[in-house]
């Protein structure tokens, strides 16, 4: 018989008080599981890996306002780049790739954001190392589009299903009268393109109020660019098309915009949120990120290092308290041992006497109340990891539908690794004073009492 | 010899700081395989004596030679260590860990010696003792008179030289004072053990041949159990 089985005999004595104690530090380790992954998902899911652009081009404003309005699709844009700044992109030999992206609108049904864009944006992964998966077509019509996995599964919308947009957001009241077809369902990626309508940029631009009115086009142009790259004649031309247009829509009762949609959208009254880009080297992003510091009209941003901001900022500081508290929890909970322990100890005089009688030495003792001690924390602390990542496993498909987030209930924080090691030292803290007083008993005054 | 006291002097101290003697043993020898009763009355030092024997308490001064050793040159890792491997037990009160089944209690016997026992042994000795069908039954679900027969079956795991029994009925009915009795005795002669018994029952003294007055030979007469 080992000193661990007669250490667990005694513990199954006491088995409430035991059962209570390792509870207690069962739940505190439960909840510093639940901060240590809740935040290494969160921290993953908005990390390097979470994006596959090396930057995100934008108008002037906050960096992290456009990163996390056109990437995590939260909050309002910054504002608008003129379209001619896109085709300009297009030329420059630094970049690879870049993807126009315009953002505005939302579902009738569930209010997912729309965005616009073309068919490069699927043919880049929404990750490094991992592609879209598109069950259906990509754009062939304007008025075609293709769903993230959320929208598919919150909406139930399937392949050919029609729908409207709100214009402006979730708080406007005004429905716009095109209707967008699905042909397309991502696969789920656990980013925010799963609750994300992707629609054709064209037929983006065709919706009523999406184009801007010439003059102000023609004006934005000229504080961007300074100058604008039509002439008086093409502008004249261009406004006239919009009085017909205007002119043709009331006289249909304003809600038939099918003449609307017979042509093409200038360029000219066409503007973007944001433009995604991967350059052929990381050296040229860099230098395109140092360019847009030096007050050039755009901003070229680093998508990971706003959020690495964030992170560290305050993310980083929550989790730092959050740590702290569990870590209180858990020292609380090891008071509880102490104080179990502690408080059986006048009740087992005699038992500790006998086993001295038995020949047990006074270390030998100690070692079983130490044991003890021991065996609680470390049970205490297998259950918490369990009880965390099970709760984690339990709620994944959950957060994935309301957050969006890609929830992997294996995700083992490296500080989780630690925390035997600080159980033991708990452990054997919290055991000592006890252990102690095993160590110190008078055999024949336990005897005989 | 299997044990032998020599000029074995023991006090304790009192509250007001004097010297209160307990002990004060000339001589006291017990052969191998001897069995003796050692009878006293309440606070002659019977208890104490056996805690001398045993190791638990050092006494003042005088050695305590047991198989040709004497313990009272041992420090104290040694007495704990030459206790589990010589000596058994047999306490007034059973003494049996609530926690234990009578196996387990018998397995904890031997398991601070250096050869533990395992437990077909230890389930072997309850048999001896007739409690093969109370094996894995806790103290509280035994009778008085089964726990003490699960005491003795503990003592015995080491297979020590010398068994200490400390008033040994004094807890169990008539009917099962002269089984215990019987059932220590028979197990020390088939083991070839030495066996010490202390008690203040002459009923219990009369069915031993040898039987010692404590107070004969304890020349402090202190009033101490």
């Amino acid at each position: 018989m080992n000193l661990f089985t007669i250490a667990y005999k005694s513990i199954r004595q006491r088995a409430l008080a035991s059962s209570l104690t390792c509870l207690s530090v069962s739940l505190g380790v439960m909840l510093m599981v639940i901060v240590l992954s809740g935040f290494a998902i969160v921290e993953k899911n908005f990390s390097q890996n979470s994006i596959n652009y090396d930057l995100i081009v934008g108008p002037k404003g906050s960096s992290l306002q456009l990163i996390l309005n056109t990437v995590y699709r939260i909050g309002d844009p910054v504002g608008n780049l003129p379209y001619r700044f896109y085709r300009e992109m297009q030329d420059d030999p630094r970049i690879k790739v870049s993807v126009p992206i315009a953002l505005g609108d939302v579902t009738e049904e569930g209010s997912f954001k729309i965005v616009g864009t073309t068919t490069e944006y699927f043919k880049i992964g929404y990750a490094p190392g991992r592609s879209f998966k598109v069950a259906g077509k990509s754009f062939g019509t304007a008025f075609d589009a293709i769903i993230g996995s959320q929208v598919a599964y919150q909406n139930g919308w399937e392949i050919g299903h029609k729908f409207k947009l709100v214009h402006g957001g979730a708080e406007s009241d005004h429905v716009h009268d095109e209707e967008f077809t699905v042909i397309g369902i991502l696969a789920p990626t656990g980013t925010a393109n799963d609750k994300t309508v992707f629609v054709n940029l064209e037929g983006f631009y065709l919706i009523a109020g999406h184009d801007k009115p010439v003059r102000e086009a023609v004006k934005q142009e000229i504080e961007f660019f300074g100058n604008t790259s039509l002439t008086e004649e093409q502008i004249a031309k261009i406004e006239k098309a919009e009085i017909e247009e205007a002119e043709a829509h009331s006289a249909e009762g304003g809600h038939d915009h099918a003449h609307h949609h017979a042509h093409e959208t200038p360029e000219i009254k066409k503007d973007l949120t944001a433009i995604f880009v991967q350059t052929h080297k990381p050296i040229q992003a860099a230098l395109l990120e140092g360019q847009s510091r030096r007050g050039y009209r755009a901003q070229y941003v680093n998508p990971i290092r706003p959020i690495s901001r964030l992170m560290n900022n305050i993310v980083g500081n929550i989790r730092t308290v959050m740590f702290m508290m569990t870590s209180l929890i858990i020292i609380v909970s090891g008071v509880g041992i102490f104080v179990s322990i502690y408080n059986s100890m006048s009740d087992r005089k005699k038992e500790i006497a006998v086993m001295r009688a038995l020949g047990a030495r006074r270390q030998t003792v100690f070692s079983i109340i130490l044991a003890e001690s021991v065996l609680l924390c470390l049970t205490g602390g297998v259950l918490g990891i369990l009880m965390g990542h099970g709760l984690i496993y339990a709620s994944a498909p959950y957060i994935e539908r309301s957050a969006g987030i890609l929830v992997d209930p294996l995700t083992i924080e490296p500080l989780e690794f630690i925390l035997f090691p600080v159980l033991m030292v708990l452990a054997t803290l919290v055991g000592f004073i006890p252990g102690m007083t095993a160590y110190r008993t008078d055999v024949a005054d336990a005897l005989a009492g | 010899m299997s044990l032998s006291l020599k000029n074995i002097q023991k006090s304790y101290r009192e509250p007001s700081g004097n010297r209160l003697p307990v002990l004060d043993i000339a001589s006291y020898e017990l052969e191998r395989g001897e069995q003796a009763v050692l009878l006293g009355s309440s606070g002659g030092g019977k208890t104490t004596v056996l805690n001398v024997i045993s190791g638990i308490t050092a006494p003042d001064s005088g050695s305590v030679t047991i198989d040709g050793i004497d313990i009272t040159k041992l420090h104290e890792v040694g007495r704990d260590r030459f206790r589990a491997a010589k000596i058994g037990f047999v306490f007034q009160t059973f003494n049996l860990l609530p926690a234990f089944s009578a196996v387990e209690n018998v397995l904890l016997g031997s398991t601070f010696a250096n050869r533990a026992i395992n437990r077909q042994e230890a389930a072997s000795l309850l048999k001896s003792v007739g409690l093969d069908h109370r094996l894995d039954h806790k103290p509280g679900q035994m009778s008085v008179g089964e726990q003490q027969r699960v005491a003795v079956a503990r003592a015995l795991a080491n297979r020590p030289v010398l068994l200490l029994a400390d008033e040994p009925t004094a807890n169990v009915d008539q009917s099962n004072q002269d089984g215990i009795l019987k059932l220590i005795r028979e197990a020390c002669v088939e083991h070839e053990i030495s066996l010490m018994l202390v008690t203040h029952s002459q009923e219990v003294a009369d069915q031993f041949d040898r039987v010692d007055q404590l107070s004969e030979f304890n020349r402090a007469g202190a009033t101490t159990s």
